[in-house]
């Protein structure tokens, strides 16, 4: 795969966009705009994940992804939920997961990828478990009850869930020629999301300054230890830096989120009321 | 298949008739409803003998109550055995959450909830903590046991990836795979009868 060739941003740059959220003015516009970043990120992985029920290489596979998706959910209705109490409007998680645009959704960018083939997916879930288990881990330690109890809980699946997509990616680096070539692909086309990951922006800062989010920059080190690690035992190259592409904190997304809104929205959206 | 609650039920009735108590732990029964419930209040709330014992009643014949709950994946265990209640009180039953998305929560909750109400505990309120997070170790002897009867090997208490064949007893079994049917099992097999089967994941 040809790689997008490395640009240097001229210094002070963010490539903020014309559509960029404005930053939250209160501490509580703060706070729900975290929880949405977080419940976000798992509510759009899942739903992700979930497009490969029924279609997986292998059942196995099959309900090794859609269980993966499924603790991605719950984690994302803890959060929105949260995030919903706190914004104080009425709004639960399900309003918040199916009632906002695309402007609104506040996850990286690295989560709303397309699944591509199968050693895509699998890169993209070692590059994002990987980091949110750190993240979790950090987050044990929240000021905020409710995201210590949240990442308390949900530590424990990330875990299997980051073991799951490092024992695939070294299965299919360290296999055939094909299985090598399409993971080294896959890595290639997730990488340049990764520096999002770890973003200090003003919001981020400001949280992790009062112990309630975390200092994500802090946790790159032993990313990318944790990584290295992995590429090693499974032959691959680490891809090359590219430019980074931000913004999917601030609501600026790639053109795929919309699509999988499309379909996870349409259904209450159509039927704002529909039960089971 | 007779239910607590409609054990409580009869067991109030005879009761009433000045008879035995059937049920053992029945001391209870005698709490009554509250009237809310649609039946009128039972005369038995003369004979209650202080807040205190009321309470104390009150607090058991909830608990019996919680206890009749099944886990709706794996119905040999009652949420009890499972250890997700960590409370019950007068008022209020306190559970928490096996797995994040474990789909069950929300029936567990609601199960709870019938039972509850058709015990005449409408204003006993069921409050989830997430805190601190439930683990495999809280599953009790009892459960453990009903687990591997049911086909399902129980988690490893020290929390080694190793499987008791529930089928024929082996300790020569492989992982087939970490994530099984639900987010808590993993699928396993035994290299000596050649069966597969669920592992109650350790968490």
């Amino acid at each position: 795969m040809a790689s997008l060739p490395p640009i240097d941003l001229p210094p002070g740059a963010t490539g903020a966009g014309a559509f960029d959220a404005q930053a939250a003015e209160t501490d509580g516009g703060v706070l729900f705009d975290h929880l949405l970043r977080l419940g976000d990120d798992s509510l759009i992985l899942g739903q992700r994940l979930g497009e490969w029920t029924g279609h997986a290489p292998s059942v196995e596979v099959d309900l090794s992804l859609a269980n993966i998706a499924l603790d991605l959910i719950g984690q994302a209705t803890h959060f929105l939920n949260y995030a919903g109490e706190i914004e104080g409007k009425g709004r639960d998680g399900d309003a918040l997961a199916f009632h906002r645009d695309v402007l609104d959704f506040r996850n990286c960018w690295l989560v709303e990828q397309p699944n591509g083939d199968f050693a895509q997916t699998m890169a993209r879930q070692l590059l994002f478990s990987t980091w949110q288990k750190s993240l979790f881990e950090a987050l044990k330690g929240s000021a905020d009850r409710t995201i210590s109890a949240v990442a308390e809980k949900a530590v424990k699946e990330v875990s299997y869930h980051q073991e799951l997509a490092a024992e695939w990616v070294i299965r299919l680096g360290d296999g055939t020629d094909e299985s090598r070539r399409r993971m080294q692909d896959g890595l290639d086309w997730m990488w340049r999301f990764v520096p999002e990951l770890f973003d200090m922006d003003e919001a981020t800062a400001f949280l992790a300054a009062r112990g309630i989010g975390a200092d994500v920059a802090a946790l790159r080190a032993d990313y990318d230890r944790r990584i290295d690690a992995v590429l090693a035992e499974a032959t691959l190259d680490r891809p090359r830096d590219q430019r980074p592409i931000l913004g999917g904190r601030r609501g600026h997304h790639s053109e795929h989120l919309g699509h999988l809104l499309c379909t996870m929205q349409f259904l209450p959206r159509t039927y704002p009321d529909a039960t089971w | 298949m007779v239910t607590v609650a409609e054990k409580a039920r009869s067991a109030e009735r005879e009761d009433l008739a000045g008879e035995a108590l059937e049920f053992p732990d029945a001391e209870w029964v005698s709490e009554p409803p509250p009237p809310s419930f649609g039946r009128s209040p039972s005369p038995c709330r003369g004979g209650s003998n202080g807040s205190d014992q009321t309470d104390g009643r009150r607090v058991a014949a909830i608990a019996a109550v919680v206890e009749s709950v099944a886990d709706p994946e794996i119905p040999v265990l009652s949420i009890v055995d499972l250890g997700i209640v960590r409370a019950v009180e007068a008022d209020r039953v306190v559970l928490t959450p096996t797995y994040t998305g474990c789909p069950a929560t929300h029936v567990i909750e609601r199960d709870v909830r019938d039972a509850l109400d058709a015990a005449g505990y409408r204003d006993v309120r069921i409050d989830t903590v997430l805190s601190p997070a439930w683990t495999t170790d809280w599953i009790t002897p009892e459960g453990r046991a009903r687990l591997h009867a049911y086909g399902i090997a129980p988690p490893d208490p020290e929390g080694r990836r190793v499987a008791v064949c529930p089928q024929c007893g082996s300790r020569q079994t492989e992982e087939i795979s970490r994530f099984g049917s639900t987010p808590c099992k993993a699928l396993w097999r035994c290299r000596d009868c050649a069966e597969p089967f669920d592992l109650f994941k350790c968490h």
